[in-house]
């Protein structure tokens, strides 16, 4: 190639047009051709793929929808009908709905939690949506006013006309649903608390930090439990009673505090000590600095690690039922002992039914702390 | 330029009375572990007096000056800024926070806060000023270093030019009576160097009280009453910017001089 042939002086008078991309490399098509089917292997692979999950789902809708028994009194609605088997077994669910839901809460009072729920889903939801208006007095509300009101309407107050109904009928969803959101109202602020003070310059809070957060990290949660349910009583003086369901709540919390004091450690450590500086050179105290500049940063690093606890938090509250609590999972399992109901798909049907609760709440705060991370993101650049 | 004149004056008249001292460093000393950083410093500061503090890397310029606002403590000596003694007394350091601004040189802004609530945000809480009238008097500031349009972004939208003159203007909505600044312009871009420095100038003749670690000779020509240069923790030689450029004294001086002045 010689100069001459080179072209070096060039102008163009018309401009061009855009041009489509060349044919199925973009869309759903060509993501396929790409991905699924490059080459013959690749292809053998999304066959058996698709095959294999052909079989779960089929089998799943077949066991809980097609075959599945939705009436029935007992348990002759769920025996094998002409020698074949039925699938998930929903009558026994729809009876014991109600157990389920509550526990042992009398009939005549449901409507207490009931209302409870309707004020809780009144309050949360505005608070969780960030433009939503009122934020200051929304969380005052939540967490100064609310938690009374669920001890008024729940336990009870005769001198307002409400009848005490006693811990050990609670039960069921409720119950899960009160260690949860205690478990997760307590164990954020405590975990912050600790994670500071495992930064402290000050030895003996550092110290005492150290030593709760190893405590409870190195200990299962299942021995807490039963510490809590057997030993605890013990050391307790004979008038002193703690009530039955408020011990492994407050283990619950504790045990949960110690990880998420860890969780947000991690977000402190990660901001860089201008911000520190600067807080201070500005005259902030020690802590307008860590509520105004440094925790706010922290805890948006760490929000998939807080929600996580929070998940993690929510399933810990079924080993409750070991030590004798009917929550959610206790009171689906003393069902199942049921002779009334004894029919070979009532335990999968049941377990099913767990799972799927389970599985909804846990997902709903997952998929929120996703969409918090991306509005925190757009929110302001970097 | 008679503001170019104006605080010298008041230098000298001010030496007269050690009321009018804005900062006294006597004998201070401080070690890192048994590195000795600050050895035997003895500093009088007037009120209005602008002085730039240059040295070799690791001489302990940033140190010195941190120690006026506390963010580092010395082990011994007296530092009195403002009247006010520094001691173990948090009520103290607070007091003296207040007093004194500081910029660095990483700009350290608030990521998660506009640029409007970066300069409120200590006027509101530690002056407990009502929001409105801390709007206002950041919006002034913002004008002085000329940039209001940028209130309402994001420091990770601006500049570095634009976020350092963000965070002057964050110290001066404290209305401090003490400016540190360490190294404003060495994490900049040429062209971004000036428009800081023309903010520093202009503060520098409004009358504030100014400690600038800097290289910037340039700037230390134009505003300085005093220049200090430091190596080795200690202050090796202090003159009026005139005396130290054209006639330094100490052989380390001239040594440093010719180095940064080619
Ligand atoms: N936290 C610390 N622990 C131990 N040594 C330190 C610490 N901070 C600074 N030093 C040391 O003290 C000396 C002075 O540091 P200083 O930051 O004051 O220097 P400087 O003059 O500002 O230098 P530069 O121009 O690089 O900013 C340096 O040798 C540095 O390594
Ligand atoms: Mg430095």
């Amino acid at each position: 190639m010689t100069t001459e042939t080179r072209r070096i002086v060039f102008y163009r008078d018309e401009m061009l047009p855009p041009k489509p991309p060349p044919p199925a490399t973009t869309g759903v098509i060509g993501w396929m051709r790409r991905n699924l089917f490059s080459d013959w292997w690749n292809t053998l692979l999304t066959f058996i793929g698709l095959y294999i999950i052909w079989l779960i789902v089929s089998w799943l809708v077949d066991f809980a929808i097609l075959s599945a028994v939705f009436t029935g009194e007992d348990r002759n609605a769920c025996l094998p009908k002409n020698g074949v088997e039925v699938g998930a077994c929903w009558a026994f669910v729809n009876a014991r709905f109600n157990q389920f839901m509550d526990g042992f809460y009398p009939t005549d009072q449901e409507w207490r939690y009931l209302l409870l729920y309707a004020v809780g889903i009144v309050l949360l939801v505005p608070l969780l949506i960030p433009k939503a208006p009122y934020k200051g007095l929304n969380a005052l509300l939540l967490f100064g006013a609310y938690p009374l009101l669920a001890y008024l309407l729940l336990y009870g107050a005769p001198s307002l006309g409400l009848p005490v109904v006693e811990t050990t009928q609670w039960g069921g969803l409720l119950l899960t649903l009160v260690i949860a959101s205690v478990g997760i109202v307590i164990s954020l602020p405590l975990g912050i608390l600790f994670a500071l003070g495992r930064r402290s310059e000050l030895p003996v809070i550092r110290f005492l930090s150290i030593v709760f957060i190893e405590f409870w990290r190195g200990v299962p949660l299942i021995t807490v439990l039963f510490m809590s349910s057997v030993m605890l009583p013990l050391f307790l003086p004979e008038d002193v009673t703690l009530d039955k369901v408020i011990r492994p709540l407050v283990g619950v919390a504790l045990f949960a505090a110690a990880y998420m004091a860890e969780v947000v450690r991690g977000g402190l450590q990660a901001i860089p000590k201008g911000q520190y500086e600067a807080a201070q050179a500005l005259g902030l105290t020690y802590w307008r600095m860590m509520g105004l500049i440094i925790l706010p940063q922290a805890l948006k690093l760490v929000i998939p690690g807080i929600v996580n606890t929070f998940i993690g938090l929510f399933k810990d509250t079924s080993l409750v039922s070991i030590i004798g609590l009917f929550d959610l999972l206790g009171i689906v399992q003393s069902a199942l002992s049921d002779p009334k109901w004894s029919t070979p798909t009532t335990a999968a049907t049941a377990y099913l039914f767990l799972a799927l609760t389970y599985w909804l709440f846990c997902f709903g705060m997952s998929r929120y702390s996703i969409f918090m991370e991306r509005y925190l993101h757009t929110g302001h650049k970097r | 330029m008679t503001t170019q004149n104006a605080p010298r004056e008041i230098v000298e008249d001010a030496a007269a009375s050690a009321g009018d001292l804005a900062v006294q460093m006597i004998e201070v000393n401080k070690w890192y572990g048994d590195f000795h950083v600050l050895r035997d410093i003895n500093l009088e500061v007037f009120r209005r007096e602008r002085i730039v503090i240059c040295g070799p890397s690791g001489s302990g310029k940033s140190t010195l000056i941190r120690c006026i606002n506390r963010l580092e403590e010395h082990q011994s000596g007296r530092i009195i800024v403002d009247g006010v003694e520094l001691t173990e007394d948090v009520k103290k350091i607070e007091e003296i926070r207040r007093e004194v601004g500081m910029v660095f040189q990483h700009f350290n802004l608030f990521p998660h806060l506009t640029v409007l609530e970066n300069c409120t945000l200590a006027p509101i809480w530690v002056k407990r000023m009502p929001k409105k009238e801390a709007e206002e008097i950041a919006m002034h500031f913002l004008e002085k270093v000329r940039i209001p349009e940028q209130a309402h972004k994001y420091p990770g939208q601006l500049s570095g030019g634009q976020q350092q003159r963000v965070a002057i203007a964050r110290s001066l909505c404290m209305k401090p009576q003490i400016m540190l600044f360490d190294e404003p312009t060495s994490a900049l871009d040429p062209e971004m160097i000036k428009e800081v420095l023309d903010v520093m100038v202009e503060l520098a003749e409004s009358g504030m009280t100014m400690l600038v670690v800097t290289h910037e000779m340039g700037f230390a020509r134009q505003v300085a009453d005093r220049v200090i240069f430091m190596d080795q923790g200690q202050i090796v030689e202090m003159n009026t910017p005139d005396e130290f450029f054209s006639n330094p004294k100490s052989e380390r001086t001239k040594l440093f001089l010719s180095q940064i002045l080619h």
